[in-house]
């Protein structure tokens, strides 16, 4: 912690890194002369040059190459960029096996990561309370006074890889989406062996679903206020509102429900998203264009997803929507840490898509690649664990890549997650002492959010880590950056 | 993964888009062709908690990985499950991923880490520089001799060691 009183009497005091939230993260706070919070901000470092690096490469490589973006959700930039490769090569309306094997493959990435959140970052706050020593709020901690619980998370989270490993071919260069198909099925023998612990995961999961209700309706009345503010959302959804998170329109709706828009070809967003460069953060902050940076942003991810859908087309997780909405009377539910909630219901879902799709002989199909008219420019967008992903991509005449842009889940998320930690920080900091119980505070409210800070670069003995010092006025005052620790 | 009944698994990890940080899968892409009898290899971007379910299959685990610091060409040592965590939101320490793997399946498995010197990491690209191309061969050196031998021999010193801050000894299995 560091604390810096300033020339117009104003304190910033820095907390850094966020503990259990990969390396480049940093909350610094700005007191006003009566110790006040008067901003509180996450500053976010992102890795640069990652477009620039996928420039002049072939397209067909694209969706293996972007894999290298993020060691945390490889699957889902290998997914958002083959979709506009689809379209690069014309192939976007998908064989039906193809379609199947990629959703399969995206609903396992969708379990396997928020089963990873759910049981080793957030039971820990959730067992045994914000509060509690940090040396004990761990998943160490869960395994030692609920080994069960644990090894429940473990095994689902293997069992999500499983699904991934057959569907995209291995975990590291994954290859099975390929522009205008996949280049395999599902043999029988894959399938049956993922059939092999599917009833398992479904019982996990509806057990996991009633520990987080119960614990929030529960402790609603600590959970609603905390880090909470009212938002738009914003997600794809199917044609008939569904949820759907692999492809679909884009719907964005205030924070009483109302459609600000709604089945919006994600190909014209553009004109529907902007995004904005603040002095202080070295991350974008997008927004609905016609609403203005100002009130503009929103939210993405689970609570985003689960608010703006009409319905979710799996029985058990319908209900289970169906129970969460009724806390709000059907408005659209501004809790921030009601994110676990939405988290475990989409897991839910995706095991239910899981079981559906394993039953499906299309599985087997061996038409797997469809193509096209040729097209020099496309979108690519799904709904990755974290959030709304976009992909946007212009090839030229030789097939090389010319223009990328990707606006990923986090970035969606940016104002948010700094409106819960200027909640949390107002609520919560008196003084400008830092305490161990604000910081267990900004630490819960960040994750709830599941931001993937992670630059896929983690070399042993390396920590990555800026600190920056900015005045009032964005001036920067000092600057210093550590690479090992 | 290669070798499912293999007593001996090798984990190499690191992202192959951020230069030297490709370490650690290109070791076990070189072990994978390999093809040790009774080593299995396995290859991710980082390590994650299911890793500990891995471990709790095998007698023996290396986790090799780029290093930013320490001996050159690289270092080699005997790895003690973690008890308290330094412990990110996704990814997981070897440390801590033995400890998981002790805790939740009692399995304790002999683990060492093989911490390659690389020198490039903050930009993207496929290629290794020339610096780290020289320490993976004589690590992939150093290690299939001990991978054929069965004797796990420490080397060299960690980022936060200096020699004399190491006990030396026989890490064989």
């Amino acid at each position: 912690m560091v604390a810096t009183t300033m020339k117009n009497g104003l304190k910033r005091v820095i907390i850094e890194p966020v503990t259990r939230v990969e390396g480049h993260g940093k909350v610094s706070i700005l007191l006003d002369q009566q110790n006040k919070v008067q901003q509180a901000r996450l500053h976010i470092v992102e890795f640069r040059g990652f477009e620039r690096f996928i420039q002049g490469r072939p397209y067909w490589e694209v969706p293996v190459l972007v894999q290298r973006l993020c060691g945390i959700c490889p699957v889902s930039h290998h997914l958002a960029a083959a979709k506009a490769m689809d379209r690069i090569v014309g192939g976007e309306k998908l064989t039906p096996p193809a379609e199947k094997v990629r959703r399969l493959m995206h609903y396992g990435q969708m379990f396997q990561s928020h089963a990873l959140h759910f049981f080793h970052l957030v039971s820990p706050d959730l067992l045994f309370g914000f509060d509690a020593d940090p040396a004990i709020r761990n998943v160490i901690g869960v395994a030692a006074k609920y080994p069960d619980l644990a090894v429940q998370g473990v095994m689902m989270r293997k069992y999500g890889q499983e699904v991934i490993r057959i569907t995209a071919g291995k975990k590291i260069h994954g290859t099975g989406a390929i522009p205008g198909g996949v280049n395999k099925n599902v043999s029988i023998e894959e399938r049956d062996f993922l059939l092999k612990d599917l009833d398992q995961m479904v019982d996990w999961s509806r057990a996991a679903l009633k520990l987080v209700k119960d614990y929030t309706t529960e402790h609603l009345e600590k959970l609603a206020p905390f880090g909470s503010f009212d938002s738009s959302h914003l997600s794809l959804v199917r044609a008939d509102g569904a949820m759907d998170l692999y492809h679909g329109n884009l719907r964005a709706i205030d924070f009483q429900g109302k459609k600000i828009f709604d089945q919006v070809d994600y190909q014209q967003y553009l004109d529907y998203i902007q995004e904005e460069v603040r002095p202080w953060s070295y991350m974008k902050f997008p927004f609905i264009k016609s609403l203005g940076p100002e009130t503009g942003w929103y939210r993405v991810g689970p609570l985003a997803r689960v608010n703006a859908c009409d319905f979710i087309d799996t029985p058990e997780a319908e209900a289970a929507r169906q129970e969460f909405m009724a806390l709000t009377k059907g408005k659209p539910n501004n809790i921030s840490m009601a994110y676990h909630w939405t988290r475990i219901i989409e897991l839910l879902h995706s095991i239910e898509k899981i079981k559906d799709l394993l039953h499906d002989q299309d599985l087997q199909g061996t038409d797997l690649v469809v193509k096209g008219p040729r097209r020099s420019e496309a979108v690519g967008l799904i709904e990755a664990p974290r959030g709304t992903l976009f992909h946007h991509y212009k090839v030229n005449d030789q097939d090389q890549v010319v223009m990328a842009n990707l606006i990923v889940s986090t970035t969606n998320n940016n104002e948010p997650m700094n409106r819960a930690v200027q909640r949390v920080c107002a609520d919560h900091l008196s003084g400008h002492e830092i305490t161990e119980g604000l910081l267990n505070h900004v630490e819960v409210a960040i994750r709830a959010y599941d931001p993937c800070l992670s630059c896929a670069t983690h070399a042993l003995g390396r920590m990555p880590l800026v600190v920056e010092l900015y005045d009032h006025a964005g001036q920067l005052l000092d600057r210093r950056a550590r690479g090992t620790c | 993964m290669t070798d499912s009944a293999a007593r001996i698994l090798l984990i190499g990890y690191g992202n192959p888009g951020r230069r030297d940080d490709g370490l650690g899968p290109q070791l076990a892409a070189e072990f994978e062709a390999l093809a040790l009898p009774g080593v299995a290899v396995d290859a991710d971007y980082q390590l994650t908690v299911e890793d500990a379910a891995a471990l709790a299959e095998h007698e023996v685990v290396i986790f090799a990985d780029a290093a930013v610091a320490g001996s050159t060409p690289f270092y080699f040592h005997r790895l003690e499950p973690q008890d308290g965590v330094t412990f990110s939101t996704h990814s997981i320490t070897p440390a801590a991923v033995l400890g998981l793997a002790r805790d939740l399946f009692g399995a304790r498995p002999a683990a060492y880490v093989l911490g390659i010197r690389g020198y490039e990491f903050d930009e993207f690209g496929e290629t290794l520089s020339a610096g780290a191309r020289a320490n993976l061969a004589a690590a992939v050196q150093f290690l299939q001799q001990a991978l054929v031998t069965g004797s796990f021999t420490e080397f060299g010193c960690g980022p936060a060691e200096t020699p004399a801050d190491r006990t030396r000894g026989n890490g064989d299995t």
